[in-house]
Order: C-alpha cells, then structure tokens, then sequence
C-alpha cells in the first residue's frame, strides 16, 4: 500500500530479527516481537495476552478474558508489519516471526482517533460518577486522547434505565462494548440484555420490562461495564473508589469459595467485588454472596469508651460485640479482665480438667486455622466429640457459562476444612439444633464462633469448663467461665478450605475492635500453657502446626497457597457430584 | 413498448424476459428452455460444473466481483455435514434494483442457477434471503419455489437425480446491512445482524457454523446460460477480465431510467447519452456515481469511460453493482453527500465505534455546512474522520460512508466553500428525486 505514514513506521526501529534469530521454539509454539520486545507464547495465543506477557499493556473496550471477543470496539488496533490494515489485537493470533508494532503512528493515531469517537456523546460527568477512578474511559482517554475536542455538535441525551435487580443503566454513558449483554447469554446464560436499534441510535436494554431481577449473577455487569454506564444500586454514591481500602478475601457466603476483594471505607465494607481465580470462580460471584456483607461491619463502628466491663453483664453493650476478654467469677459474675489474667485462670481451669475431654463446637465461618487448634485444646483434654453445624440452601445453583461456579447447598465457608479435620455436621439445615444432646457434664465445652442462639437457659450449665470465643456474647453471656473476643474472618488472616477442598488464604479487610484477637493466637497461646509447644507467631506459622496435627494439611504453606489456592490432599471431586 | 424499456443495442440475456408475465410460471419458463441447465449440470458433475463456471470467467454481481468458480472452489471437496448456498436478494443500497427485476420476472432462472451452483459446492440447502421490503418479489418467488417442488426440481430427488437439494425463501426485516454476506448469516440464524469478524470464512463456517456459500441473485441467475451455451459463449462477451454480460440499472437526471442489459465494458457515455436519451430537461451532466452509493463519484469530465471492473478503478471509482446514479448540473452536491452519509448513519448496525460515530459525525457536520453554518475548518474535519473511518472497521459500510464525502471534497471543493462563505447553496437545489 502506498501509504507513506505505513512506509515510514516500517522502515523505523523495526525490532525484527531478536525472535527469528533466536533457535526454533517447540511446535507447539510461536513467537512473535511487539515493541520490540520478543515473546513465546503458545500457539493460538492472541495479540493483546502475548503483549501483557511481554508487559506492553494494549488498550481495549470489548475485548474481555471471561466472555467471547467480537472485535467490535475497534479501541485495540494494533500495527503487524506486512500487513496493509491495522489488526485488532484482541482476536489476531500471534504468528511466529510477527512484529507487533503499538505505538507506530498509525497505531497511536487509530487509539486516539477511536477515543474521540467515544467522546462525541458521553456526558463526561465523572465527578458524579461511581465510576471515576476505575472508569477505562477515563484511563485511556488520559493516557492517550486528544486534548480537545473536535465536535461542536449537540450530544445524544438519553434517561437513566432500571434494569432491575440491583443494576441501573446511564445510557449516556454507555460506549456498547456490549460486554453486559455477552455476559448474560455467555456466563448467566440468559437473554436479559440485548443491544436495541442500530447504529448511533443503539442502545442496552432489557426485554420490555423483564429485567435482571431474580439473576444470581446479573451484578458481575457492573464490574465489567468498562465505563459508569451499570451502576450498583447498592453502591450508588457510596463512596469515591480511590478512598476505598482493598483487601483479597474469600467469599464466606456459601462453600463456593469464591476469590474477592473486600474493599472498605472508614472500616466499612462499602462493596465486595470478585477476583479472578479460573480455579474456582472465573472473574464472576454470585450476587447473594457479593450483597451478604452486612454482617462484616457488625460491631465495628467505634463507639468511645474501651473497656465497657460493667455494661456487659448488666446492660447491652452499645456495639453489641465482646470487647474485652470476661471471666466469671466466684459470685457468679462476667468480669472483664486483662489477657493475660484470662489467659492465665483459664490454663489453669484447662489444667484441672486434663483426661477429662470434652465438645469442641466450632463454627464453620471461622479459619482453619482457627478450628485446628481449638480441635487440638480437645485433644490435649483427652480428646470427645468435635461438632459444628451450618446451613444448608434448599438447592445448588450452577452458573451457566461456568459450571465450576455454583452457589453451593453448605453456606459455610470453612465446613469442608472442619470436616477434614475430623468435625461432624450435626443439627438441622437451618444451622440450629442438637445443642439439648449434647453431654458435658464435668467436661470441657469449648465454642469457638457458633452464637447458640437457639439454646436452651442452662446449656452449659453443668460443664466441667464452658469457654466461649466469639465475637457476640450471644447466649454464651447465662452460663459460659471465659467469654473472649476474637476476630472475624475479615478482621484477620487466615484460609478457608472450600466444598472442592481448596485452602484459599484471606487477608484482614477491617479492623477488629481494640482487644479482639484471632482465635487461632488465643487458643495458640493457651495450648503453649498446656503443651510444650510455642504460641504460633503468625497465621502463617498456625497454619503449618495445622499440617503437623492433621494429614490433610501435610505439606501446605502459605507460600505453596500463593493467591490462588492450593488443594487438600484429599480433595473430592467436584464436577461428578456437583448436582447432588 | 415493451418492459419498460427496450434498447435495440442490448443483448439481453438475463433479462431475456423481463415484461413476460408467462416466463415467470414454471410451464412458461421450461417452454423457454428452463432447466435444461440443471440437468445437464447433474450429469457433468461438481467439478465440471465449477470448472465451466471458472472458465467462463463470471465475477460475482454484488458488488466485489470475486471470481463466481473460484469462490465454489473454496467450499470443502470432502463434505462432512451439511452445506449451504446462500442467495443474496437483500438489494438496499441506493441506486440499486437490478435484483429485484431479476426475482420478479424471471424467479425460475434465479432458483435453476441456484441449485446448480447448490449442486456444485454440495450444498443441501438454498436460503434465498430476500430484502424485506420486496412484498411483490418475494410473492413471485415463494410461487416459482412452490412450483419447482411440486414438479420435483427442488426437494428430495431433483429431476429423478437422487440429489436432494431444498429450497427456503427467507424474508430480512428491512437493513441494509444485512445484505453484508456475513451479517446476511447471522441474521438467517435469527442473530442480530451484524457483521461477524473473518476469518473464520463463510466456506470454512458460515450459516449455522457449517460451509456456506453467499451469491448473488444476478451471479447466479447467468450460470443456467453458462451451462447450456458453454463458457467459451459468456466468455465472448464483455473484456478480457471482465466477462459476460450486466445488469447496467440506471436512475437519476436521464431521460430513461431502468435496468439495460450489456456485454461488459460498455461506455458509460453511449450509455447515458444514447441508451437512457441522455440528461433530462436539455441539461448538463455534472456527475455520476458508477456502481451504486458506496463508490467513490465520478465528475462530468471523467465519465468518458467503460463500464467494466478495471477500467472503472482506473478512473478512480469502482463498478459496484452498476448502479449508475446520473445527477445534473442542478443537483447541490453538499446536500447529495449529505443525504448518502445519512443513509449510511441509519444503516450502520453500530458495531464498530468509528462507523456508529463516525457516519453520525460526518451527517452532522455536512447539515451545518449545507444549511451555511459551517467553517473552512470542518472540511479538515470531515477529511480526517473519513480518514478515521477508513480500514479501521469490521465490514466496509465505514469506508463506503467516507468514500463520497472524500471524493465529493476532492472534486467539487467549489461547492462547499460557497455553502461555508456565502451561508447559502450555490446551486439551484435539486436533488436526486
Ligand atoms: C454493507 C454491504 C452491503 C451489501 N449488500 C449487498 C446486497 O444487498 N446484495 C448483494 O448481493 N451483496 C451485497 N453485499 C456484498 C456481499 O457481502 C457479498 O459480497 C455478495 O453477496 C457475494 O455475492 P457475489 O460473489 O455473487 O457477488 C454487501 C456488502 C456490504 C459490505
Ligand atoms: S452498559 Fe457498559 S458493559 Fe454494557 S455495553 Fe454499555 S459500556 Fe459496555
Ligand atoms: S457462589 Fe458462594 S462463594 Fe461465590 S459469591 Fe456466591 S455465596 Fe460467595
Ligand atoms: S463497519 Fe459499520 S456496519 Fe460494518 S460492522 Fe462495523 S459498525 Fe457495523
Ligand atoms: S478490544 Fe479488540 S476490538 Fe474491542
């Protein structure tokens, strides 16, 4: 082609040569130059996943990993030499000895001509905009648009849309990347969103008035949407998202496991989004998992005073959380105490009671971590009867376009890591019962989590030592000797093991109140006290006395976890009994 | 007269029978020799029949003039399910209706080089995908393949062959885009139509993710006459890379508009001038857009040319379908260029971003121009946005928008800048009714 601006890239820095030259890479693969910076990568592999290995970052609307590529959004054009057209990168194979050129002048000039072109009709309203910040719009349009605008002409002005379920649509702001829709039909598996009308004139919307309400999944379009045009109802105007804190957590909203981030504000969860894992959830959560985090901030606006000692057997405490360790004394009354007094009355109480054994219940909410060391407090005891109970959904519910992802039938979290521990389900599928058959008298009743809410006035009663760790004195309050707080899952780090048996690590997200502990530090410093064996230092070393008690555990550390999960060493299979 | 109109210089062979209401039934048709062809086809065989098709040189009549054999060659020899041949009858573009005489006046000849062509590449299935709005067409071919079943030349056993070959009529919902050959398959699969990225080709996967050929009406409807006469016969028609006969359809500022059959290469000005009795009203040619909306225009004095496919590129535009659009010395080209932009800005089924933008940007601007609001600047502008819009998209509707605005500045730049200096249309007017 008799392009001079072609002829002049062509002939410019030319990277060539650094790949051809090199020896024959396997059959399998191919290898290609882009910037200048040579890459193998398997063959198939498309332009835009070759140059994120070799760091070249190549901007892109439609293009998705999780969803098909239709190459419409024309934002990833890149130069391939030898070509007269510009290619989209998002569907261009990586041929071997091909030179990948993205910021020729051609390359440059069509990002930033397509950029305009996204900015004729959008209202650039970012300073109400959920989301600035993150917005793909706003990104490349900075890195790489013009500085001005070329158009005088009117803007198109449509009205904002309740797509209902939790998702509204700002069709002024949408640039019809037609991610969402893809990702109905694609991953939901559904024909909820479709692209009405044509040309300038189209736009999303749903099906006359049946919207996305009653889809499990329909929330994950708010994420993709490259620009403000899917708004969570939930977060609309909650918060800027730069002033978020990020963490990586582990959904605890069913035994999925799903890979998140919490990400909060002022220590409060402002929205839990999902991370990538292939392994478990793709890029997707389910959106009764991402809208069950009300329960993350319970007790955790600050409320002044530390030491609330007298309310807490008198009155309701103001956060309603256990903020101080409580030990019952001799007249029968919760009193607050430092930890190390508690710690030290209840080794000493622990001490008496050795041969006597006893019921570990422990809550499948709470970390591994958590869990193998209050089955070791039994152990030392002389070992009895370890219990948790959990809910159970009615029915699975499998994602269409990625059936390893299903809302599972165990809500907990941990129940599968409990179980590889040696802990029985007991009770009813409401998470409730078979507290009244439970014997402990003289023994040792150890609960770790579980907020006995339907109990009845003297359980516990007649126990040996009853030792309560939670974060609610709940029903614990009537009968419990010890009452010490502990942390939530998102206040601290630790792993969950999901229904598949992958022990997927979790980070805190917030800040516990002030005395609150991790449970596998309390029960770790009072084993120290019992057994000749150090309190663990960290999570991470918690984690690896974890694999020296249990054979499930053998052999794991955080570092073999990394950010993706590592499995059991006895996992079930999950595809083959998946719809059970 | 007859069918509208006749000129004694035409050699007329596709539309032999246009006006002859008895050529449309099947009896009326086989008196004149139809089928014949089908037959004769079965008994050569594929691979002669593709082979005839290549020699005789014919290049499909849709617009890109691909060799017809050479794209049935494509098609896998080894079949391992099913095929398809796909007819384009979507004819939309402004300028065009050569299609539509061929579906309504000789619906027979379009079906037997259908299955003909069906036969060649394997194909178990014809959709003759029809534009939605030729209600009377579509009537007289639902007819002609109603007929074509109950005489046992579409179905299970064509002609006592044993090959089984169906035939469905299928009705677009009115876009232009549509007759894109892959937006054509997605929306027979009742998609939204919309271009599809290629590769994969429609011979590799096409309707319903199988091998598929897409022809048009016209292609199709001269390869009966290339079984029955030979290639050697089409051959001798037309120039050397330009083979056979075409559909020349004329409208605009000429006496005699309509549909004129000729050999290939035939000057455009015995055409205009002696064939449709030259420029209406006593005036002056002033441009001519040789193939249909989407080619570049050609100025009064750059029109003295053969219509075939090379000697029309050589001039700077292309022969399309060979819809000669003729406008006179009336006719104000800002407005002209406007009014195709604004087709396309309604037809662009809004995939690609510089074609949904672009074609609604170009509109904008060419009305603040044609209306006296505009600047010298605008036309950098719109030079630039063509340039935008060019190459950058999925399927070429994007560049066939920019195409007139890029020629329409290159050759009559005049007429803009005395829209942008004097606020006002410097020509009388007159726009291609
Ligand atoms: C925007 C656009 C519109 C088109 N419309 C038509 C049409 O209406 N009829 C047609 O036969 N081909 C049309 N084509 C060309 C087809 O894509 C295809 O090339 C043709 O049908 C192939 O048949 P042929 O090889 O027999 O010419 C169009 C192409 C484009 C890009
Ligand atoms: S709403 Fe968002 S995800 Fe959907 S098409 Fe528009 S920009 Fe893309
Ligand atoms: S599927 Fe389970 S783990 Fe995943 S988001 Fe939903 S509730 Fe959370
Ligand atoms: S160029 Fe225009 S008509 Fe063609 S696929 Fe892209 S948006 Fe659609
Ligand atoms: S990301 Fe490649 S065209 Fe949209």
């Amino acid at each position: 082609m008799a392009n001079p601006k072609e002829a002049r890239d062509s002939a410019g820095p030319a990277p060539a040569g650094a790949a051809t030259a090199a020896p024959p890479p396997p059959a399998d693969t191919v290898s290609c130059t882009i910037d200048g910076v040579p890459v193998t990568v398997p063959k198939g592999t498309r332009i835009i996943e070759a140059a994120e290995i070799a760091g070249v970052g190549i901007s892109h609307y439609c293009y998705h990993p999780g969803l098909s590529a239709p190459a419409m959004c024309r934002q990833c054009l890149v130069e391939v030499q030898g070509m007269p057209k510009l290619q989209p990168a998002c569907v261009t194979t990586v041929a071997d000895g091909q030179v990948v050129l993205t910021e020729s002048d051609r390359s440059r000039a069509a990002r930033e001509s397509n950029l305009e072109f996204y900015l004729l009709n959008h209202p650039l309203d970012c300073p109400i905009c959920d989301k600035a910040g993150e917005c793909k719009l706003q990104d490349f349009t900075h890195a790489e648009g013009r500085s001005h605008g070329r158009s005088v002409e009117p803007k198109r002005v449509l009205n904002q849309d309740d797509f209902g379920g939790a998702v509204l649509y700002e069709g002024d702001r949408c640039i019809l990347c037609t991610r969402c829709v893809r990702f109905m039909r694609e991953v939901a598996g559904n024909d909820a969103l479709c692209v009405v009308q044509r040309g300038h004139r189209s736009v999303i919307d749903t099906f006359f008035e049946q919207g996305l309400e009653g889809d499990l999944w329909a929330s994950n379009i708010v994420d993709i949407c490259p620009v403000g045009a899917l708004l969570s109802k939930d977060f609309l105007h909650k918060a800027r998202v730069w002033d978020l804190d990020k963490e990586p957590s582990i959904c605890p909203n069913c035994s999925q496991g799903c890979n998140i981030t919490i990400e909060t504000r002022d220590n409060l969860v402002a929205r839990l989004r999902p991370r990538a894992n292939s392994d478990v959830n793709s890029y997707w959560m389910c959106d009764v998992g991402r809208y069950g985090y009300d329960w993350f901030n319970r007790g955790n606006v600050p409320t002044g005073t530390l030491g609330n000692a007298d309310t807490i057997g008198g009155g309701p405490n103001p956060t309603g959380r256990v903020e101080q360790p409580m030990v019952r004394d001799r007249t029968g009354r919760l009193r607050a105490a430092s930890w190390q007094e508690a710690v030290r009355a209840l080794v000493e109480r622990l001490t008496a009671l050795r041969g006597r054994g006893g019921v570990a219940l422990v809550s499948p909410m709470f970390a591994n971590e958590d869990a193998g060391l209050a089955a070791r407090l039994l152990e030392v005891l002389g070992g009895g009867e370890r219990l948790y109970r959990s809910e159970m959904a009615a029915e699975e519910v499998v994602c269409p376009g990625f059936p390893r992802l299903a809302r599972r039938r165990e809500l907990a979290a941990n129940g599968r890591g409990l179980s590889a521990m040696g802990f029985r389900r007991v009770g009813d599928d409401s998470g409730a019962g078979a507290l009244d058959a439970l014997d402990v008298t003289g023994k040792l009743l150890l609960v770790l989590g579980d907020d006995l809410a339907d109990s009845g006035e003297s359980f516990g009663a007649g126990a040996g030592l009853f030792v309560y760790l939670g974060a609610f004195p709940g029903a614990a309050e009537r009968n419990a000797d010890f009452i010490l707080p502990v942390t939530y899952f998102s206040e601290q780090e630790g792993t969950f093991t999901n229904l598949e048996g992958r022990v997927q690590r979790f980070w805190p997200a917030l800040e516990p109140p002030p005395l609150a502990r991790p449970a596998w530090q309390v029960l770790g410093v009072v084993l120290a006290g019992l057994e000749d064996a150090p309190a663990p230092a960290s999570a991470a070393s918690a984690f690896l006395r974890l694999g020296q008690l249990h054979d499930a555990f053998g052999g794991l550390s955080y570092d073999q976890l990394g950010a993706r999960g590592a499995l059991l060493n006895d996992p079930v299979r999950l595809a083959a009994d998946s719809r059970r | 007269m007859a069918y509208p109109y006749r000129h004694e210089k035409e050699t007329r062979v596709l539309s032999e029978h246009f006006g002859d209401p008895v050529a449309r039934t099947l009896d009326g048709y086989r008196k004149r020799g139809g089928y014949q062809a089908l037959a004769r086809a079965i008994e050569m065989g594929r691979d002669a029949v593709i082979d005839e098709v290549k020699a005789s040189g014919l290049r499909g009549r849709g617009g890109a003039g691909f060799p017809t054999g050479v794209k049935w060659s494509f098609m896998p020899r080894e079949k391992k399910g099913p095929h398809y041949l796909v007819i384009n009858a979507d004819e939309s573009e402004p300028g065009a209706f050569k299609d539509r005489e061929l579906l309504r006046w000789t619906p027979h000849q379009m079906i037997e080089g259908a299955l003909i062509g069906a036969y060649a590449i394997q194909a178990e299935h014809v959709y003759i995908y029809c534009r939605g709005e030729f209600f009377e067409p579509a009537q007289v071919v639902a007819r002609a393949i109603e007929e074509a079943y109950n005489a046992g030349i579409a179905g299970r056993n064509v002609l006592g062959t044993g090959v089984a070959i169906d035939v469905t009529l299928h009705l677009g919902a009115g876009a232009y885009i549509c007759g894109e050959e892959t937006a054509q398959l997605n929306s027979l699969e009742g998609r939204r139509g919309q271009p599809r990225i290629k590769p994969p080709f429609p011979a590799v996967m096409g309707a319903f993710g199988r091998p598929t050929t897409i022809n048009n009406v016209e292609t199709v409807s001269a390869v009966p006459h290339i079984i029955n006469r030979g290639s050697a016969w089409y051959k001798g028609f037309g120039t050397e890379k330009s083979a056979g006969t075409k559909l020349y359809n004329v409208s605009g500022h000429v006496v005699r508009r309509g549909n004129f059959e000729f050999p290939l290469g035939f000057p455009m000005h015995e055409l205009i001038y002696d064939v449709c009795g030259g420029i209406r009203d006593g005036r002056q040619l002033k441009a001519v857009i040789p193939g249909g909306s989407s080619v570049p225009i050609l100025r009064a004095d750059e029109c003295d040319i053969d219509l075939d496919y090379e000697s029309v590129i050589a001039a700077g535009s292309m022969l399309g379908t060979a819809s000669v659009i003729v406008m006179d010395d009336r006719t104000c080209m800002v407005k002209q260029v406007r009014r195709m932009v604004d087709f396309y800005t309604h037809e662009s089924c809004g995939q690609c971003t510089p074609c949904r933008e672009g074609t609604a940007w170009l509109g904008k601007i060419l009305r603040r121009i044609e209306e006296g609001q505009g600047t010298e600047a605008d036309l950098d502008l719109l030079l630039d946005l063509s340039a935008n819009m060019t190459g950058t998209t999925i399927c070429v509707l994007s560049d066939s928008a920019a195409a007139p605005v890029v020629s329409s500045i290159a050759k009559f730049k005049d007429e803009y800048l005395g829209h942008i200096h004097d606020g006002a249309c410097p020509v009388a007017a007159v726009a291609v009714a």
